[in-house]
């Protein structure tokens, strides 16, 4: 994305539609095709700006389902089990979002809920709302830019993966006292980490709202 | 991205007359008040950003005394009962011989945060004066600071795995200590204070051509 030194006069709005401009850095660039697979970056601050992916769309509708299904698992399978002298416990996901009902710290509580769970499943669930009915029927959804833009929004708070690695360095603190056995959900989330990141790599936002303007109803 | 010789000055938004929307990158003319493709309120700059940053930040700082001087943890071991604060969890470890899990612990819950409010304090202050490093360099920062911020709420989620799991009766148990709201409440506020921040503000500083 080269930027060559535009001359714009307020009328030609139309000629807006060909340009766009770094988030990051505010430089004005040419809206320019770029291979798949390629990277087309900010010629000041280097900040990626489109990253088109073959089958984007597809592939992000496969994932974000997978996602959801893997979700959905690892909420309700059995998680982790500790043994230890006769004694065993059992713990789910959502035992682990319980531990801080106690008086004071309810609202960690809700605000584990939220981050291990909710977010990620809303922003899968935004992320099909926008891309689905365009991946299947080249038409977006009503309301598919608010959807999207609540996707963008949630992006740092959907933590499943940072509550992964926090379950890595709990089965070690534990570990050399008793008995561990992970259960299917641990792997569920495990893998939901993985497809998240994959998603997210397939996800270039300014190709989607560039195609969400084309196709839509904004 | 590359020539680092070439001397080129770089026509912003700003410069030409028009309002970049930094969610979606759509370029709108500067009367326009809300971005027509994603629907986000347009500003050429955030003027309030600094001032956002600056109260999430204090309010990050105040919420980190506590989670460093109050019980993480409390473990109770056929009936004694013993509490640990961050770093005295970090020594336990380190006592056990768990080194590199001792090092991640120490590195997000107490290294990251502290040098995360130093590295946004930085950014905050380096704006409108000349700065030691360039604005490339600044961007680094502000970029690494972005991404590192969530992971360390890895604390508060070890803590409520262990509560969950060790509650085997009068031979083990662990509750959470007070500590874990206020640390996940200074994780939550020093996002918020990054996130408040402009980034374009880094660069309107950067006029004149880069070497």
């Amino acid at each position: 994305m080269e930027n060559q030194a535009v001359v714009l006069t307020p009328q030609d709005k139309a000629d807006l539609q060909d340009l766009v401009a770094c988030p990051v850095c505010d430089t004005l660039a040419r809206y320019s095709s770029v291979p798949q697979g390629g990277q087309g970056r900010c010629a000041r601050c280097h900040h990626v700006l489109i990253m088109p992916r073959e089958n984007a769309m597809t592939r992000i509708v496969m994932l974000a389902v997978t996602g959801a299904i893997l979700m959905v698992s690892a909420v309700s399978f059995p998680f982790l089990t500790i043994e230890t002298h006769g004694l065993r416990q059992q713990a789910s996901v959502l035992d682990t979002i319980l531990a801080y009902s106690d008086g004071l710290m309810v609202p960690l509580s809700l605000a584990m809920a939220a981050l291990i769970v909710v977010l990620p499943l809303m922003r899968l669930a935004a992320i099909l709302y926008t891309v689905a009915p365009m991946a299947l029927w080249h038409h977006a959804a009503r309301g598919a830019a608010q959807a999207f833009r609540l996707a963008e929004t949630l992006k740092p708070w959907a933590m499943a993966e940072v509550f992964i690695v926090g379950v890595a360095v709990a089965l070690v603190k534990v570990g050399g006292l008793a008995t561990l056995t992970i259960g299917p959900a641990f792997w569920a989330f495990a893998a939901l980490v993985l497809v998240t990141v994959m998603n997210d790599n397939f996800m270039s936002s300014l190709i989607i709202w560039k195609t969400l303007e084309a196709r839509g109803r904004i | 991205m590359e020539n680092a010789g070439s001397a080129r000055t770089y026509l912003t938004a700003r410069d030409a007359g028009l309002i970049n929307c930094t969610t979606c990158g759509r370029v709108s003319s500067a009367d326009e008040t809300a971005c027509a493709r994603c629907g986000a309120a347009l500003a050429s700059r955030d003027t309030q950003s600094l001032q956002k940053v600056w109260a999430w930040w204090i309010a990050g700082i105040i919420a980190f005394v506590p989670a460093n001087l109050y019980p993480m943890l409390k473990t109770a071991t056929l009936g004694t009962e013993t509490e640990s604060t961050l770093l005295g969890g970090i020594l336990e470890l380190v006592h056990h011989g768990s080194l590199g899990i001792a090092a991640i612990v120490f590195f997000a819950s107490i290294v990251i945060p502290a040098s995360k409010f130093l590295a946004v304090a930085y950014l905050a202050l380096s704006i409108g004066r000349p700065s030691r490093f360039t604005a490339h360099r600044r961007h680094q920062i502000y970029k690494v600071v972005e991404f590192v911020g969530r992971w360390s709420m890895i604390d508060v989620f070890v803590v409520a795995i262990l509560t969950a799991l060790v509650q085997l009766g009068s031979a083990a148990s662990i509750h959470p200590g007070i500590a874990a709201v206020s640390f996940a409440l200074s994780v939550a506020f020093t996002m918020l204070s990054a996130q408040s921040f402009d980034a374009r503000l880094i660069w309107d500083a950067d006029k004149e051509p880069h070497t």
